[in-house]
């Protein structure tokens, strides 16, 4: 059984107040101790719910009960109720498909890559962004299902063994390759979440006051020992995980960016897509980790782990990030141009000045303008400039990937087919539903599972033991 | 006898009577049964199981209903039906004076589609749409069911009595009686209203037409001394002249005209010139859209247009444009011209008529030697006939399968009148608006359950039989006719087979292969005629009454809905109009100039409405901007506004029949005065499946060319793309050479379907009768709008692009994909028939998860439904969007039962063709060439053991072309009309063929340059214009 060294150390060492280090600004302020930590991340799980808690979930399940209605009519009626048509046979459903999928990048590059590269600051935020992460891909999953004409049939996109005799799934098919990549992104993504919660799922356990506590922290967190060589086992686990999960990051949004590269279609038919979505990808997964943290450090007073800090470094990446997509779409348009295919320049100069040039610029104007805003230190460092841009991001990629599928298929070759695509309610309606789905179930992580590794967070505790600052 | 019966015994036990034998003797099992797998008896954990899975299975099944199997085999199976194998029967279709003869394929007893007769020397094998689509009227579940007397069910006894005392009271009484009706075509069926005359000898026979002809009739009274209309052949011609004459479209007797047009269109390397067609007319027709040369006129120009060609003629130069150039290009084709208007009036058919006579084209291109039955309708005897109901002067009026109600330009006067008439009687097959004035209906069978003759021409015949015995009580109008003139019991097969057979006879021919063969001819005598009419006096007539004002409507038929006899069926109501691409409503068609003075819009089918009001008349209607509308027009199409026919067709567009003027006394589609717009605030949408008008200049999709190019070049126009590479030392290559893929090899066959775009005017035969033939769904006008329209095959109209000139300053500075948008005011129209392009690369097949569209081992893109999950992702990646979604179950279900009728009743559900699935909700679905048919024909072949033979195996869009602008056929046969026509070179060379190599310099496949390799080629567009 673990002891609570935190005690032992911090009645020794508490008359030590020494000083930081002089080489960089500590990842954690405020002076924590390793008991600090502890209380303050248990304090969420072990405490009543608060009023704003419950404020927020009521809302969540509110638009999640709105949303299954909408999605309800959508499988009852057929895809009908949305507004496609015969020419623009995807809008809303891939749109938001996509971008939950861009989302869901952050998480594994927070933990894997940024584990791989050693970047300690992600400590504090990689547990929610890893969970921001499952989530979002549950979300994004639901779209393949949902926009299927036949979704009680989805389970054909699976290459099980069938009584239909030699029937296989189309290995040349990019939706397909989809299924792989988003189902391999998902469990490699929840096991690394999940080893990763043990340590501190065994804290709550030591810590429960009660039965029911005991026993379902109990059971989550395995057994977990706190020896030394369940330690040592759990470090190369993570650094494993961390392995396998790097490489998805890249291959994931490649993956679904093939899903319009390789068709014909101008403006989908791009071989920039794979790194231009996987740049973007990062970019809104990274605007939506802010978003949420910022929230998170506010309502549950995490400002001394989630620092100013931390909230510049992501802006850094959203500004590298961010111009990379802008270059992309440059880049694109250049190609466009150049390579003389009067289809694709038709295409390119369709999105901008055509019947949807207002999602166009709408696109520039929050993914290319807005992000270099954060080259003034004075903006990355404003938390109230920061949570209003990572919104205006998240909202430029969702349109970007609207930009995409909607302007490319709706004028593509023949002008005969030409037409225009207008979202219903249930267009509207589905969205929301991921969004009361996510928001639904971000609430009751951050309620039930610690919202900070606190066992990672504690190795970087300047001097463990002492109060610094 | 007991004594003497044999004994058989069960076994040794029954002999020896066995003691336990005999215990279990009398229980039904007397043998141990292994229900139980437990020896000792008693239920073990097995059992148990078994019986709870037994016991919920049974339960779980008993509460389930039973689905009601309807298909119930022959107890006795007639001698000619054999299931799955379909009956043809040779039959005529008569509608409001056109004429078509036509097969009928009926399949277990039931008719489902209409082709051509091809062994009508008159139509030959032609159909148009509204024949094709006539099937379905057949299935119409709103037919009368029985006969009616004053709204209420009656019996045919009590109908009969009541009608024949009626009848005979009037007739004693010596009260006038009148039968009216649309043109007979059927001689048997005059000689059966001269034995009513007979009978009730007040009565008069008026006829009508819902677009009178009556002043080509009396104009050829006037100038030959015979109230005839000819036979126009245009097959001849080598320059044609049309005057608002929509003779492709609805002039007439357009199947036969259009068939004959594009013989002379048609282009081969042994006939390397084709006709030269002149347009004068105010709204943009089928016909003008195909002119080589067309200047918008507005009506009352128009004529003017007619005496200035006459005068032309003559050496006197005029200034509407073209004429000039086309007095001189007829000058040149003496004796081989053709010039036709659509006026009614007489003097202006006089001047035709001596511009005719002028170019001698009288025994050449026109033959007034074999007058045709069409349009006989006569203007003064029906508005006598109105006169004489408004007095009260008739006792009885019968109206024959005709609706004078809606479709006159008084019928709100008739109905009113009909008041003062003691009998009135209709024997419509279906409600309309004159079936709801009279007071006895006794419904007709559909023309499909009928006996028939009909004389479209002189000394062609051509016989109807009935395919399907009478679905409702209904009764043969003759039969009613005969048995209202004391014919009892009256037959009216035997009738027309006795009253034939001498005739037949007298030919040659009995009466079983006249019937097999629809068809047969009489020669008949004729004397010659010769020219003489007063063209000066016309002329002058025609000064004085077209004085032309500066809003004039031009009213017009729709080449779907035509004079909306058909307009409760949806086929018709959801085909496009060829021109507007707008479904379901009729409209004002208005020039671009005159919206924009109005500063009306139309973007996406929204515009403002208007209160479009003639001679007193207001009615509210939908605008759409019509490129080519001669400016001080507008048009408007009757057939719609429909008030008592049916579920589809009422409520819908106005009707515009009682806008229609009177010229120099006779009935005017042309409205050339008192005619007024006041523009709406109210918006209204217009259900377009098209709504971009231009094809943007792309060359990769239409390649045309003028005739003097083709001369030099017989590849001019056409489009080579070329791609970059560095394999080639040229640096460039065509994009058919490079790809990912091994290609197919097609052992057998390798389907393939050519379309001339020369050939192709457009008309949407081959629409309706893919419709008709694959059990597409009709969507209503909510999805149109929507843009989910249905269809597998669509014809997609382009127009030109505006010059520079046309443009006006803020136009100028737009950017040039953007002027592209802009449509010449008066447009160059281009008609692609676009359906699954069946790639042999094809993008839709790499993309679908789950393999459910996949490669035929004979070229085809097959789809499987049943495999389909619906993700839409071969739409999305289809170059040519053929492919379509089934966005809702539309059949059997409540929210399309009035637009989708034929999948939603059990009667309309008749026409479906039981050789193709009915697709369910959220699959995808797409042209498949018919491999119905294509399976059938191997079929057949196999059966009689021989080879395919090019032709046995015919898609139904090819079969129903009138102009026989679409080749289907086997692109691996040599022989085949389709390898012979591409001038297919086979290298077999290679293990798999990427493509077959295509001679024809004037083919070419839409986008070429992405390399999918489509199996449907096409045939550049050529007009015979002069060079620029």
């Amino acid at each position: 059984m673990a002891i609570p060294v935190d005690e032992i150390i911090v009645k020794e060492e508490k008359q030590n107040l020494a000083t930081v280090s002089v080489i960089r600004e500590p990842l954690v302020t405020g002076g924590k101790t390793v008991h600090d930590v502890t209380e303050d991340i248990c304090r969420q799980v072990e405490g009543k719910p608060t009023l704003s808690w419950m404020l927020a979930m009521a809302m969540s399940l509110g638009t999640l009960g709105i949303g299954a209605y909408c999605v309800f009519m959508l499988l009852w009626e057929g895809i009908g109720v949305w507004g496609l048509n015969k020419t623009v046979g995807w809008a809303w459903d891939i749109t938001n498909f996509v971008w939950w999928v861009g989302i869901g990048h952050a998480g594994t590059l927070i933990s894997a890559i940024l584990l791989l590269f050693r970047q300690k600051w992600r400590m504090s935020i990689n547990r929610a962004a890893e969970a921001m992460t499952i989530f979002a891909v549950i979300c994004a999953a639901m779209f393949p299902g949902l926009h299927m004409g036949r979704i009680w049939m989805a389970f054909w996109v699976l290459p099980l063994p069938n009584t239909f005799g030699s029937l296989w799934v189309n290995f040349n098919s990019p939706l397909l390759w989809d299924v792989f990549a988003i189902s391999t992104y998902f469990t490699v993504s929840l096991v690394f979440w999940y080893i990763g919660l043990i340590p501190d799922f065994a804290s709550i356990r030591d810590r429960a006051k009660n039965k029911i506590s005991k026993a379902v922290y109990g059971a989550l967190s395995f057994g977990w020992d706190g020896a030394a060589k369940t330690w040592m086992r759990y470090e190369s686990v993570a650094l494993i995980l961390a392995g396998l999960a790097t490489p998805l990051v890249l291959s994931v949004h490649t993956i679904v960016s093939f899903d319009f590269a390789t068709s014909v279609i101008p403006g989908w038919h791009t071989t920039i897509f794979p790194p231009y979505f996987v740049a973007g990808a990062i970019f809104s997964g990274f605007a939506m980790v802010l978003t949420l943290m910022i929230i998170t450090r506010k309502t549950f007073k995490l400002e001394d782990y989630i620092t100013i800090g931390h909230i510049e470094l992501m802006n850094i990446v959203i500004i590298i990030t961010g111009s990379i997509v802008g270059i992309a779409y440059i880049t694109e348009f250049f190609i466009a141009w150049y390579s003389g295919v009067e289809a694709e320049q038709y295409a390119f100069l369709n999105r901008m000045t055509g019947p949807y040039w207002w999602a166009y610029w709408t696109m520039m104007t929050c993914n290319v303008i807005s992000p270099q805003l954060f080259w003034f230190k004075k903006i990355r460092t404003n938390i109230a400039a920061t949570f209003i841009l990572s919104i205006v991001v998240n909202i430029g990629m969702w349109f970007e990937r609207f930009v995409i599928i909607v302007t490319s298929l709706h004028r593509d070759y023949l002008p005969s087919s030409w037409a225009m695509f207008y979202p219903t309610i249930y267009d509207v309606g589905v969205y929301l539903f991921t969004f009361g789905l996510f928001g639904t179930a971000f609430l009751l992580f951050a309620k039930f599972f610690p919202v900070i590794n606190m066992a990672e967070v504690k190795s970087i505790i300047k001097t463990s033991s002492r109060k610094v600052g | 006898m007991s004594d003497k019966r044999k004994q058989y015994w069960k076994g040794v036990e029954q002999l020896t009577n066995d003691p336990a034998f005999v215990k279990n003797a009398q229980s039904e099992f007397p043998e141990f049964l292994p229900i139980s797998d437990n020896p000792e008896g008693g239920s073990s954990r097995r059992d148990f199981l078994k019986m709870m899975g037994f016991g919920i299975a049974a339960a779980s099944l008993a509460a389930c209903e039973a689905p009601v199997r309807k298909a119930i085999p022959y107890v006795n199976k007639p001698v000619d039906v054999d299931p799955g194998i379909p009956n043809y029967y040779a039959s005529t279709y008569v509608q409001g004076g056109d004429y078509s003869s036509i097969v009928v394929r009926t399949r277990e007893g039931r008719p489902i589609k209409i082709d051509g007769n091809a062994l009508s020397p008159l139509t030959k094998g032609c159909s148009n749409s509204q024949v094709e689509a006539a099937v379905l009227s057949l299935y119409d579940n709103e037919r009368l069911r029985n006969p009616k007397k004053g709204g209420k069910d009656i019996s045919w006894a009590d109908l009969d009595k009541e009608v024949t005392s009626k009848l005979d009271k009037i007739a004693a009484a010596s009260h006038e009686i009148r039968i009216v009706s649309n043109t007979i075509l059927s001689p048997s069926t005059k000689k059966i209203l001269e034995v009513f005359k007979d009978k009730y000898p007040t009565t008069k026979h008026v006829v009508y037409d819902t677009a009178s002809s009556e002043g080509i009739l009396l104009a050829n009274e006037r100038s030959f001394g015979q109230k005839i209309l000819p036979t126009y052949d245009f097959s001849k011609a080598d320059v044609i002249v049309g005057f608002g004459a929509d003779f492709l479209g609805t002039w007439i007797a357009p199947i036969q005209y259009a068939h004959q047009y594009t013989q002379t269109r048609k282009i081969s390397d042994t006939k390397k010139t084709m006709s030269r067609h002149y347009q004068f007319e105010g709204n943009l027709s089928l016909t003008g859209a195909n002119a080589d040369y067309r200047t918008p006129l507005k009506p009352s120009d128009e004529t003017k247009a007619v005496v200035a060609l006459y005068q032309a003629l003559d050496g006197k130069k005029s200034d509407i444009p073209r004429i000039n150039n086309a007095a001189s290009d007829l000058k040149k084709a003496t004796g081989k011209s053709l010039v036709v208007s659509g006026s009614n009036d007489p003097n202006v058919q006089i001047v035709v008529n001596a511009i005719n006579n002028k170019l001698g084209n009288y025994g050449n291109t026109i033959d007034l030697t074999t007058p045709v039955n069409y349009r006989q309708g006569n203007e003064t005897e029906y508005s006598e006939l109105l006169a004489e109901v408004k007095t009260g002067k008739i006792g009885a009026v019968i109206f024959y399968n005709c609706n004078p109600i809606y479709n006159t330009q008084s019928g709100a006067d008739l109905a009113k009148a009909l008041e003062k008439v003691a009998l009135t009687v209709s024997t419509s097959d279906r409600p309309d608006e004159t079936t709801k004035f009279v007071e006895y209906v006794a419904p007709d069978n559909h023309f499909l359950e009928s006996w028939g003759d009909a004389n479209p021409a002189k000394g062609h015949y051509s016989l109807s039989q009935p395919t399907i015995t009478n679905i409702f009580d209904t009764r043969q109008a003759q039969a009613s006719f005969m048995t209202w003139a004391g014919v009892i019991q009256f037959d009216y097969f035997e009738y027309l087979k006795s009253g034939w057979e001498s005739t037949l006879a007298g030919i040659g021919l009995i009466w079983d292969q006249a019937l097999h063969d629809g068809v047969f001819a009489i020669p008949e005598n004729s004397e010659d005629v010769i020219f003489e009419a007063d063209v000066s006096a016309a002329i002058s007539a025609i000064n004085k009454a077209y004085k032309g004002s500066d809003l004039e409507l031009s009213i017009y038929q729709k080449v779907g809905i035509g004079d909306g006899t058909q307009s409760n069926n949806p086929w018709l109501q959801e085909m496009p109009d060829p021109i507007t691409k707008a479904t379901w409503d009729n409209y004002v068609t208005v020039s671009q100039a005159w919206a924009n003075e109005k500063g009306i819009t139309f973007i996406e089918g929204k515009s403002n409405m208007v209160n479009l009001t003639v001679n007193g008349i207001t009615l509210k209607v939908p605008v759409v901007i019509q490129p080519g509308q001669a400016p001080g027009s507008i048009g408007l199409s009757v057939g719609y506004g429909r008030t008592s026919a049916g579920k589809v067709a009422d409520g819908r567009g106005v009707n515009a029949y009682p806008l229609i003027s009177k010229i120099n006394g006779m009935e005017s589609y042309a409205v050339i005065s008192g005619v007024s717009v006041e523009v709406l605030e109210d918006i209204y949408q217009v259900a377009q499946t098209q709504t971009q008008q231009t094809y943007m200049g792309r060359e990769t999709v239409i390649q045309e060319t003028i005739l003097s190019e083709y001369q030099k070049n017989p590849g001019a126009g056409r489009y080579h793309p070329h791609i970059s590479t560095w394999q080639e030392e040229s640096g460039e290559t065509h994009p058919g050479a490079l790809t990912l893929w091994k290609g197919h090899k097609y052992k057998n066959h390798h389907w393939g379907l050519a379309i001339d775009l020369n050939t192709c005017i457009g008309c949407s035969a081959c629409h309706v009768a893919c419709q008709a033939e694959n059990n597409i769904p009709v969507v209503g006008r909510e999805e149109v709008i929507n843009r989910r329209d249905m269809h597998w095959l669509r014809i997609d109209r382009y127009y030109s692009s505006a010059p520079d000139e046309e443009l006006d300053d803020d136009q100028k500075d737009m950017m040039d994909s953007r002027k592209l948008e802009l449509v010449a005011a008066n447009p160059e129209v281009t008609f692609q028939p676009m359906m699954c392009q069946h790639c042999n690369n094809a993008p839709c097949e790499t993309v679908c998860p789950v393999a459910a569209t996949t490669h035929s081992s004979e070229g085809l893109n097959q789809m499987t439904y049943n495999r389909c999950v619906g993700t839409r992702y071969c739409a999305n990646n289809c170059p040519y969007k053929v492919r379509r979604f089934n966005w809702f179950k539309y059949h059997d279900n409540s929210k399309f039962e009035n637009v989708n009728t034929a999948m939603n009743s059990d009667l309309g559900k008749m026409v479906l063709n039981p050789d193709v699935t009915v697709r369910s909700r959220g699959v995808m679905e797409k042209c498949s060439m018919c491999v119905q048919r294509i399976q059938d024909g191997k079929l057949r072949a196999k059966k009689a053991n021989r080879p395919l033979k090019d032709g046995d195996i015919q898609v139904a869009c090819a079969s129903s072309c009138p102009t026989e602008g679409m080749v289907f056929g086997d692109m691996n046969d040599p022989n085949s009309k389709i390898s012979k026509l591409l001038k297919i070179n086979d290298t077999e060379e290679a293990d798999y063929l990427i493509t077959k190599e295509i001679g024809e310099p004037r083919a070419y496949h839409v986008l070429e340059e992405i390399g999918v390799k489509p199996n449907v080629t096409y045939l550049t567009k050529i007009r015979n214009k002069d060079e620029a």
